[in-house]
Formats: structure tokens, sequence, C-alpha cells
């Protein structure tokens, strides 16, 4: 009994040190070893909002690849993630933040991302579209273990894949079983990260 | 503290005179660009590409340019940088994070490093790593011809080199004879990192639904190899294909390229 108080100090202090501001690289020290939030490529949203994927943390995330001139397999992208949204409680749904990320940056700019959230209702509250230059894609990418490449008339060749990350970007499960009825076993994943305590 | 700054000075005197910023004595070589037959045929290239003129490093990086490199960059010290971007067998080989020691002569070419930190020690030098194709292209030069893949003795010399035990130290970089660009080392010494290591898709598209491996690839991008007897070339492919991101292995290493002003194909 006696241990509880000072487990709750410790815990006060602990929390006392994540809220206190700090200088960035402070934050990013922070972050675990094994990451994907180490990466420090600079990305915009629809919005044109600039961001690090460092600051994406504290909820888990749904990440994937995509372009926005893709015909065949991107718009499956985006349906297999409001496939996974669209099982989740109002509550759940709430903790998940979806993030995709462009494979063209020459072209997919501010504007064409815009219109792909505005086109495919994708709520800006939980859905980022974002890009970010060429060397930062292929570091995404590789982070991801997603594989492309630029075809001759302007389409990518690429793997694609959900990923899903803890609150700590460190990577929890992956599926290349897209479609509108979610991967049993990455719907239950993403069930689970939403589970567990915010932060963890 | 002492045995480390004994051990420093020791190796600071077998290495190249001048080697003090990272790449400095690793010069530049032009290279044209221009129409390129790729030993990779993909479907909607016919393995044509077109390659702008750029420049690459002479040499593969060696340890005492990569030693610099750190010493500038903390972060990429063995030990600073993050699992994310690099494995642990990261810089394995080398006595500490910021000495050499006895398994990593400074003018051996560095090994046991990432693609991330291959890319971020380009990018210090304000270039980067060339791409597959550029570096294709580069390995088809011969002392006398850009391109000499047909020449059967080409490739038997390269064939060679996969004879050799990888159990050997590593040699010092620069012992091979410059190709028509100046450029040495493409052929027997170290395997290199691309730029986009990861884009050889060796795999059949296949767009039908149902099987999980027929969703993997959007796009029109069969890949078929063009030239089955450039063995040298194919090993090349499948083995950088298979590796990741953060991967360090024995006898991978890497130069840098660099765009020229104004190229365009």
């Amino acid at each position: 009994m006696t241990r509880l108080p000072h487990a709750l100090s410790m815990a006060c202090l602990l929390v006392a040190c994540l809220l206190a501001p700090g200088p960035a690289a402070a934050a990013a020290a922070a972050l675990p070893d094994d990451s994907i939030y180490r990466l420090e490529d600079r990305f915009s949203d629809q919005a044109g909002q600039s961001f690090t994927l460092a600051d994406r943390r504290g909820k888990p995330q749904l990440v994937a690849m995509f372009y926005t001139s893709c015909r065949y397999i991107c718009p499956l992208i985006v349906d297999s993630a409001k496939g996974v949204e669209h099982r989740l409680t109002p509550e759940e749904r709430a903790r998940l933040g979806i993030l995709l990320v462009s494979l063209d940056p020459a072209r997919d700019d501010t504007a064409a991302l815009a219109s792909v959230a505005a086109k495919r209702k994708l709520d800006p509250a939980r859905w980022t579209l974002a890009r970010t230059e060429a060397a930062g894609v292929r570091r995404v990418a590789a982070l991801l273990g997603i594989r492309y490449r630029a075809l001759a008339d302007g389409e990518f060749n690429h793997s694609s894949v959900l990923v899903l990350l803890d609150a700590q970007g460190r990577v929890l499960a992956r599926t290349e079983k897209l479609g509108t009825v979610p991967d049993p076993a990455f719907l239950a994943a993403v069930k689970a990260a939403l589970a567990a305590p915010p932060g963890g | 503290m002492r045995v480390g700054l004994l051990a420093a000075a020791l190796l600071g005197i077998g290495a190249c005179a001048g080697a003090v910023a990272a790449g400095a004595d690793n010069p530049w070589r032009t290279l044209p660009g221009g129409e390129f037959a790729s030993v990779l045929r993909y479907e909607d290239t016919g393995g044509k590409v077109a390659l702008r003129g750029f420049a690459l490093q002479q040499r593969p990086v060696t340890n005492a340019d990569y030693l610099a490199f750190v010493k500038q960059h903390p972060r990429w010290q063995r030990g600073k940088a993050p699992v994310v971007f690099a494995e642990s067998r990261y810089l394995e080989h080398w006595a500490g994070p910021t000495t050499l020691g006895p398994d990593a002569k400074p003018d051996q070419p560095v090994v046991m490093v990432s693609w991330f930190a291959a890319q971020a020690y380009c990018e210090s030098i304000d270039a980067r790593l060339p791409t597959w194709s550029e570096w294709e292209y580069a390995a088809a030069a011969d002392e006398t011809r850009a391109d000499a893949r047909s020449d059967p003795a080409w490739r038997e010399r390269i064939l060679a080199w996969y004879s050799v035990p990888s159990g050997r130290p590593l040699p010092a970089v620069g012992q091979s004879a410059p190709d028509v660009h100046g450029v040495q080392d493409l052929h027997g010494l170290v395997w290199e990192w691309v730029e986009d290591h990861s884009a050889m898709l060796v795999s059949a598209d296949n767009r039908e639904q149902g099987d999980p491996d027929a969703m993997r690839f959007c796009g029109a991008g069969a890949l078929s190899m063009d030239d089955r007897e450039n063995y040298a070339v194919l090993m090349r492919v499948a083995m950088l294909s298979a590796l990741e991101g953060d991967d360090a292995t024995k006898n991978l290493g890497f130069r840098c390229a660099r765009d020229l002003p104004g190229a365009r194909p």
C-alpha cells in the first residue's frame, strides 16, 4: 500500500516531463529507437499545413501510400482504410488517425490532395493526405516496406499496403489484403491498438 | 580514452593524406548520359532508359570518408543511429563509434552501412545515391568503351570476381584501372547501394483479385530480364532488390552521384 503513492508520484512526474515544453530535439530523442517517426522529413497536408511524422504522436495511425491520378489500386486503398473505419465504434474512430502519403510529389500538390479529400469525403479531423519531397517519399516507402517504381506513362507500379502504427510510430501490423471488407487479422490489430492506453 | 586517441593517431598515419572532409579526395567524374539499354526490360520501357548526364564519385566511399562524416554528424554514429534506419550490425567491424580499428582500414570501402545511412552521407556532401539506371549505365563501361557489355571477355572478367572467396579482407579502393569515364571499382570490389533499389520489382504484374500477390503492384510494370547472359548485373539486381533500407551487410558499400547543372535527357 505504501508503494502506491510513490508509484503515483512517479507517474505524475513522468506526465509532467512529457507535457513540459521542450525543444524539438528533446521530443525527438524521446521517440523509441524503432519508431518511423524518427524520420525528419517535412510533409504538408491537404490544407497546405506543414508537419513532421513526430507531430502525429499520441494516436495510433493507419498509414498507406497512394497518388491522386491513380485509377486502379489507389481508390481501393482509400476504400480499404474506409472499410477499417466503418468497422470501428465512434469512440474508436476518434482515437485513430489516417495518413496517406503521395508517391507522386511532382504532380500531387496541395490542390490535388485537397481535391481527392473532398471527392472521397474524407473527414479532415481524421484523414491526412500528405506530400513530401522525392527523397523523402523513398525514405517513407522504405520505412513502411512499400516498393514502387515510376512508369513511363506517369503511373506508378507499387505494392499496396496498409500499415498500422502505434501512438509512438512503431509498426504494429500490415496487410496487403485490400478491399472494403477489412482483413480480419489486421482489423483485430487496429481494435487492439485502439483499446491500449493512449500514449502506450 | 588515451588508448582511443593513440589508435586514432596511428590510424591517421595510415590514412591517405588529405582525407579530412568526407569525400574530399574522391573526385567527381562526368558521365554524358543518353539512351541506354537496361538489362531490366520493363513492359512500359522496353528496356530503354533515357539518362541525363550526371556526375559519379570515382571510387566507392572509404572508411576514412565515412569516419569524417560520422564525426561531423554524430547522429549517424554506431549506437546513436536509430535501428529503424540502421540495423544492429551497422558498422560493427569498426573498433568504436569514431574509431576504425584493425578490421576497417581507412582506404577500404566502407561496408555494413544501411541505405538510409548511405543516403545521409551523400546528402551531407550535396549529393545523392545513384539510381539503378545510372549505376548500370556507368558499370557497362570498360577502359576504352562506354558499353562493353556485348564483349564476352568483359563478362568473364566480371564473373571472375564472384569466384573470389568473400571471407578475404576487402582490397583498398582505387586499385582497378579507371574506365573510359575515369570511374573505378564498379566491379570487383563491393556491391553498391542505389537510390531506387526497392523499385526493382522482380515480380510479374497481375491485377486479378483474390490472390494477395496479385494486388501488390498497380499499373503495367511486368519485368523480364532482357539479357540472361549478363549474370553479373542480374546478380546485383537480385541482391539489391532483396534488401531492406535498414540492412547492413559485409560486402555492400556505396558511392554518391550528383545532377549536372542544366542536364536534360
